[in-house]
């Protein structure tokens, strides 16, 4: 269980969240969505610990730790993932060193043996297939030279093998084609679980023809103004974010529906 | 003549300089690079000193207690004749005070019964203990490692390992002075042939005075069945150290020879002006590995060691093969360029390099790949990294001869940054006076970035883990060409862990 109250948050002294609530039970799937700019991603760094953001106010309650005082490797090993909206490139640095450093950290963590050379590249290569990477791309250097679909398969890969309790994917089908996007999708829906909680932002609705969430959430100018089922994101994508306003309300006569 | 010479003290420049960026955010990277020198202690030992200072006299002097032949003296007077009508390079990218060479001693030996150990059981266990602890292996651990080691401290070798069994193939290694005591011959034939005494300051300065070093020579068609390893440790203050290295390898021999080097922490610079001969005749080849730790200072620039050496491999047979790699983390000022003369027809010039210069260190070091032969190739692979007020100076000389007929140069060039007080550079020089040549270069320049550590920290690894993994990354291609021993000792001192058996 997250439990977001009044959060509030900065980047370079330019206050980007201002008071954000939000509350995403065990095994739910919440959509955020909203117009550039207005603090998607930065609800996501914040929440995976990035120290270029301060966070000015507001608490953050996970699994009842406070989420806000943990380091963000901590953060990690306890079971927070971040799929990137960019993922960053690490030259000279495999992908499978990568990997299994990052695995073996989490295990460590959850008191679980680590994985030799031997369990890791047969569950990794059975996790690669699953999402649709050849295994060339254990031995090339993290995210280096990859298409922007492939970083997002890594990033997908990455995913199933930390097994995260709270997974936030940050436009993660921002740059892909609709044949990727539905495997991230099925990536996603395969890691649905009871005990895992998933927060996907976006800022088009076409994602959610493949992950259904359990509920949307409109995020303008630093907070949540709007809150609802499935078909809330039907209604942005009919009428664009244009309309939004403090309160979230959609107008009578839809502003878009002129031009 | 000795007034000429500048009588100011070796002081390093801790001026206090304005810090241009304070930033009270805890910072990994800054944690990770802030580790101790862990060689940094200081041994307490008798040691036999001449007087500071250099002149004719103590050249003699030095002379005299190695009880060198006649030949040696007028060569060390000619060259000290010459180094007096010299004056030292300006044109690298490094500043340090004038050095004083008076203050300086040139002479520095742990004292002993009579001549010297006869073996490693006349050592002093002083000495013993102190190389365990630098994990350098004279004893048992030696057999077991399978390294042979020739160990110097301050200006004389200690001892050296598997002397017999490598006798029993002709393989000489042994210290240089026992070398000009049992082959003069040889010593006479080859030294100075690749780096004449007269090659730049230090060269000139290191054949004056040069105290020992170490000396290996592998017969025609022999393949020097383990490593051979010099392990260098400047102890006694004040003191220089100017140690000699002479390898010869006849037709067909192959040898692989590593080199390491610590000293202790001390406040006041201390000079290190060796010279390093590679000589290779047909067929021959040499691999010289470097791990360089000399003491690189307090991360204020106080004291450390100023590490000018001239290192020259001369390929003068026929397809012979000369290969350097160095990992160079040590020294407050490394002023080194391993250089290959690609004499001989369809002969082969390496040089891997990892420098790192962190705090207040200055690095400009690089390599000349010299072709005149025939169908000679070469490779330069060069990774610098720069951190905190850290300066990295890649130079390299490509020179194609008019006879060096299908030559062939690959150079790459990378430099990584660590935070923004740093500093790299790259003086990359190609010169061919052949059409059928071709060189190519490549440069790169990165920064480990905040983003870079946030991805590797949200996915559960520690932020110094992720430093190690980036920087190794940066470095493995060099790495690799190490052999496995100082691989890890690299890795090591990079604060770097082994990457996994995968990958």
């Amino acid at each position: 269980m997250l439990e977001i109250n009044n959060l509030q948050a900065s980047v370079e002294g330019k206050s980007i969240l201002k008071g954000l609530d939000l509350k995403v039970g065990n095994g739910e799937v919440h959509a955020i969505m909203g117009p550039n700019g207005s603090g998607k991603s930065t609800l996501a760094q914040v929440l995976a610990g990035r120290d270029t953001f301060q966070v000015e106010g507001g608490s953050v309650s996970w699994d009842g730790q406070d989420l806000l005082a943990m380091p963000a490797e901590e953060r990690a090993r306890a079971g927070l993932f971040l799929a990137f909206q960019y993922p960053v490139e690490i030259p000279g640095v495999s992908n499978a060193y990568f990997l299994k450093a990052a695995v073996n950290a989490v295990r460590r963590h959850r008191q679980l043996p680590e994985f030799d050379a031997f369990d890791f590249l047969a569950r990794v290569k059975a996790e690669m297939k699953a999402v649709g990477m050849s295994e060339e791309f254990l031995y090339r250097s993290v995210n280096e030279g990859f298409s922007g679909g492939e970083k997002k398969r890594n990033e997908m890969l990455q995913m199933s093998l930390l097994e995260p309790k709270l997974a936030i994917l940050d436009e993660t089908d921002s740059g892909l084609d609709i044949d990727a996007l539905k495997i991230v999708a099925e990536g996603v829906n395969r890691l649905r679980s009871p005990e895992r909680s998933l927060i996907v932002i976006t800022h088009y609705q076409r994602l959610l023809d493949y992950i259904v969430p359990d509920q949307v959430h409109v995020l303008s100018k630093g907070r949540i103004v709007r809150s609802g089922g499935r078909e809330l994101a039907l209604e942005l994508e009919e009428h664009g974010y244009g309309w939004i306003g403090d309160t979230g309300e959609v107008p009578r006569a839809p502003a878009g529906a002129a031009s | 003549m000795n007034d000429a010479i500048t009588r100011d003290t070796i002081v390093p420049d801790t001026t206090p300089r304005p810090d241009p960026r304070p930033d009270p955010r805890p910072d990994p990277i800054g944690n990770f690079l802030e580790q101790d020198y862990s060689a940094g202690f200081v041994t307490d030992i008798e040691t036999d000193t001449v007087p500071k200072g250099l002149s004719e006299d103590v050249v003699r002097m030095i002379s005299a207690r190695k009880g060198e032949p006649p030949f040696l003296l007028e060569w060390r007077l000619a060259a000290y004749r010459n180094w007096l009508t010299m004056s030292s390079p300006q044109w690298a990218q490094v500043s340090f005070p004038e050095i004083d060479y008076q203050d300086i001693v040139y002479y520095s030996a742990p004292k002993s019964k009579k001549d010297g150990p006869q073996s490693l059981d006349d050592v002093d266990p002083e000495l013993l203990r102190t190389f365990e602890k630098l994990g350098v292996p004279l004893h048992e651990r030696a057999r077991l490692a399978g390294v042979a080691v020739d160990a110097v401290f301050d200006s004389v070798s200690v001892g050296t390992t598997f002397k017999k069994e490598l006798g029993e193939h002709g393989i000489i290694f042994c210290s240089f002075s026992e070398a000009v005591k049992d082959h003069p011959e040889l010593i006479k034939k080859y030294l100075g042939t690749v780096v004449p005494p007269g090659d730049n300051y230090y060269a000139a300065l290191n054949s004056a005075v040069f105290s020992d070093g170490s000396f290996v020579f592998i017969p025609k068609g022999v393949k020097c069945p383990m490593e051979l390893s010099t392990y260098f440790r400047i102890n006694a203050r004040d003191t220089g150290q100017f140690e000699r290295t002479l390898i010869i390898a006849e037709e067909g021999a192959s040898v692989s020879y590593l080199e390491g080097c610590t000293a202790p922490m001390r406040d006041e610079n201390q000079l290190h002006a060796a010279v390093v001969e590679l000589i290779a005749l047909d067929d021959a080849k040499i691999k010289y590995s470097t791990v360089q730790n000399w003491y690189p200072g307090d991360k204020d620039g106080k004291g450390g060691i100023y590490n000018f050496v001239t290192k020259r491999g001369d390929c003068r047979g026929a397809r012979s093969h000369i290969s350097w790699t160095q990992v160079e983390t040590g020294s407050a000022i490394t002023w080194k360029y391993p250089s290959v003369i690609l004499r001989g027809d369809d002969s082969v010039g390496d040089f891997h390099s990892v420098a790192l210069s962190n705090h207040r260190q200055q690095a400009d070091t690089g390599t000349k790949m010299i072709h005149m032969g025939r169908n000679t190739r070469s490779t330069i692979l060069s990774k610098g990294i720069s951190a905190g007020r850290g300066s990295n100076t890649f130079r390299g000389l490509v020179r194609v001869g008019p006879k060096a007929e299908g030559a062939r140069n690959y150079t790459q060039c990378d430099s990584l940054l660590i935070g923004d007080r740093c500093a790299a550079h790259t003086f990359p020089t190609v010169e061919v006076r052949n059409p059928s040549a071709r060189v190519e270069h490549e440069a790169t320049t990165s920064r480990i970035g905040e983003d870079q550590l946030f991805y590797a920290m949200q996915r559960g690894i520690s932020a110094e883990d992720a430093v190690s993994m980036i920087v190794n990354g940066f470095c493995r291609e060099v790495f690799k060409e190490l052999p496995m021993e100082f691989a890890v000792e690299a890795q090591k001192l990079l604060g770097v862990s082994l990457e996994g058996s995968i990958g």
